[in-house]
């Protein structure tokens, strides 16, 4: 599902460059779980970006379902990151002004699905995360827990091949982190969907499949849970 | 297609900072409202003075005798002298470029004693002695019977065409003036027609109370012999009236024993560089307008796009959330480029409406107070302009949408989702 090699990825402020992926090699199957640690500025984020084809990357070669990820342009960009990829973010990244249903519906606003069918979509989601009864709120009259469910939620509308999650409990206390959990591993069993997850906590990580550890820009070790 | 989406998030950025909003839409409302006031304004300042042109022929000069100035084939300097029937055919015969030419007569009286009497009805009014062809030079309504002809002429006939405001002092609110007599200077004369001036305001009342004779009854009648008073002439379609005019005075000089370098011996009027003037005049004012207008406008679209930019700086982070959610380019761009054009649209539309509305207002009390209107009349400005505003300000909000949303794509969506 997502076949890396040799990934070099440099940042360029001012004078100074930072060489942050020295060479990454990583095949993800179909309807893996893998969690990726390591410490803080290792290249964690900055991998999943690109993965997420939300950053590029400088040297290597990314093939994301069967396509190869390299100079594309960002209208193609878009829509790949519509059909085959869904995003978790530690800050949940709700759009502030649209309601919980409506935050769902955006996937599918781009796909120019029609309002009254994407939110019927939606609403399902919603309902399957347990948050039938919230659809209508905002995102600042909710919890951090069900902000992130709701993100969930607008990550899978699409029906994406791959999750893309940087550190999705980072924000929430280790009950709700568990219950975050709990949705996503049922998700990746149910639905087949591959997942990435990002994160500091090994509770978390004991959860998935594969654990890969970064160190200063590479991969270090891959253990198996 | 109406998308909802859409609207919800044109209404979100425009209602978040609502002073700020309003203070930009304020420049675009205050920059239209300007172009259409100062536009109106110019017209109604050109409709004014208009008027007192009518339908006349602006290509025609009025020449007139006056007291030579220079001694001259042994005449002495102040000597008066008369125009003469035979000049009429010599300037005709002279002068190619003539259109039409209209010797004319008056037997003064206005604002005199009574010279014109009906039954115990009486009053005071200009009269005249015309050629047919001074219909054609001065057009008049005509509200009944008919003007001079020719036959009129030829024949010396007793008649006239009276102004309507003849007609109302010497006759009954619904009788018809036509196939009756009025005396003019103790002559009896049978009207055959009635007219309206074609000019608005104080010219028309001038005009109304003319009375035309034909020129030849009018030479007879009282006496004049074979002199006439002026010539009013045109000059054909393309050539300019000065020709004639320089020509015509030439004619006539020699004609009369004038000195060539006699500058005050001869009368004259040339409408036309007077209404070239004026033409210019109101092209200046209408270029100053745009100028100031568009300037104005300008501003305000200007403030448009610098909100904008301030807004799509503050948004930074949830576009890159749209866009990590799949919105393309186009959608973003599409976007920005609507939440301007609403804003511009709308405060225009406001500015149009204001200022169309304060126009008719004035134009309405204007109007009602029946004010002295001589020098400004029926302020407006015509629909074409309004729609074309219109059509400008839509493209000119397009354009100050253009570069804040250029400005939202161009960054890499990680960076936007970064942004703090
Ligand atoms: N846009 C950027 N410009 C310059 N340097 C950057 C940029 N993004 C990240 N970096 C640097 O690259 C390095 C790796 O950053 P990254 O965010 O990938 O770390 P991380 O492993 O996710 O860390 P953390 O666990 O703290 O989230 C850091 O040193 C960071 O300062
Ligand atoms: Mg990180």
């Amino acid at each position: 599902m997502v076949d890396i090699s040799n990934i070099h990825k440099t940042y360029i402020t001012g004078n100074n460059k930072l060489h942050v992926l020295k060479g990454i090699d990583l095949k993800v199957d179909a309807g893996e779980m893998i969690s990726v640690m390591g410490a803080s500025g290792s290249g964690k984020s900055t991998l999943l970006n690109i993965l997420g084809i939300l950053d590029n990357h400088d040297h290597g070669e990314y093939i994301l379902n069967g396509v190869r990820i390299e100079n594309l342009n960002e209208r193609k960009a878009a829509m790949l990151r519509n059909k085959f990829l869904g995003f978790v973010f530690q800050s949940f990244n709700l759009v502030s002004f649209k309601n919980a249903m409506e935050n769902v519906a955006l996937p599918l606003y781009y796909q120019n699905v029609k309002r009254k069918k994407r939110n019927a979509i939606a609403m399902e989601f919603l309902d399957r995360m347990g948050l039938k009864d919230w659809a209508h709120h905002l995102p600042n009259e909710l919890s951090g827990g069900q902000k992130q469910r709701v993100a969930i939620a607008r990550a899978l509308i699409a029906k994406p091949k791959v999750i893309l999650a940087d550190e999705p409990t980072g924000a929430l206390d280790s009950v709700t982190s568990q219950e975050v959990m709990d949705i996503l591993t049922d998700i990746n069993k149910n639905e087949n969907i591959t997942m990435l997850i990002v994160t500091h906590e090994h509770d978390i990580a004991k959860r998935t499949q594969k654990t890969i550890r970064i160190t200063d820009g590479m991969i270090t070790e891959i253990i198996k849970n | 297609m109406f998308d909802l989406d859409r609207w919800q998030e044109i209404y979100h950025v425009l209602s978040k900072n609502k002073l700020r909003t309003f203070l930009t839409a304020f420049g675009v409302f205050w920059g239209i409202f300007m172009l259409v006031i100062m536009m109106g304004s110019g017209d109604g300042l050109k409709n004014g003075i208009s008027q007192n042109f009518g339908d006349m022929a602006t290509n025609s000069v009025f020449i007139w005798a006056q007291q030579t100035s220079v001694p001259y084939k042994g005449f002495t300097r102040g000597r008066r002298f008369d125009y003469e029937n035979s000049d009429v055919r010599a300037l005709d015969e002279a002068i190619p470029e003539i259109k039409y030419l209209a010797p004319r007569t008056n037997v003064g009286g206005f604002n005199g004693a009574s010279n014109v009497i009906r039954g115990l009805k009486s009053g005071s009014f200009q009269i005249f002695g015309d050629y047919p062809v001074f219909d054609s030079i001065d057009p008049v309504n005509l509200l009944q019977g008919r003007f001079i002809n020719e036959l009129d002429l030829k024949e010396k006939r007793k008649i006239v065409v009276i102004g309507l405001r003849v007609k109302e002092l010497l006759f009954e609110k619904d009788e018809n003036p036509v196939n009756q007599y009025i005396q003019i200077n103790g002559v009896y004369f049978k009207v055959v027609g009635l007219f309206k001036s074609k000019r608005t305001g104080e010219a028309a009342s001038f005009d109304n109370q003319r009375i035309h004779m034909p020129f030849t009854t009018c030479q007879k009648t009282y006496n004049m012999g074979d002199a006439i008073g002026f010539f009013n002439i045109t000059s054909k379609d393309g050539i300019q009236v000065a020709i004639v005019e320089e020509k015509a005075i030439k004619v006539l000089k020699k004609r009369h024993a004038i000195s060539p370098t006699d500058d005050a011996a001869i009368g004259h009027f040339n409408l036309e560089v007077e209404y070239k003037k004026m033409v210019g005049l109101f092209l200046g004012i209408r270029i100053l307008v745009w100028i100031v207008g568009i300037g104005t406008l300008l501003a305000g679209v200007i403030g448009v796009s610098n909100i904008m930019l301030v807004v799509v700086k503050e948004r930074t982070k949830e576009i890159g959330i749209q866009r990590a959610l799949g919105a393309t380019p186009r959608i973003v761009i599409s976007q920005i480029i609507t939440e301007s054009v609403v804003l511009t649209t709308f405060s225009g539309y406001f500015g149009l409406t204001l200022g169309v509305g304060l126009l008719e207002l004035i134009n309405y009390l204007l109007d009602k107070s029946g004010a002295n209107t001589e020098m400004f009349l029926h302020p407006g400005i015509n629909f074409n302009v309004a729609i074309t505003s219109l059509a400008i300000l839509v493209v000119a909000g397009a354009f100050a949408g253009m570069v804040p949303a250029r400005k939202a794509v161009s960054v890499k969506p990680i960076d936007a989702l970064r942004y703090e």
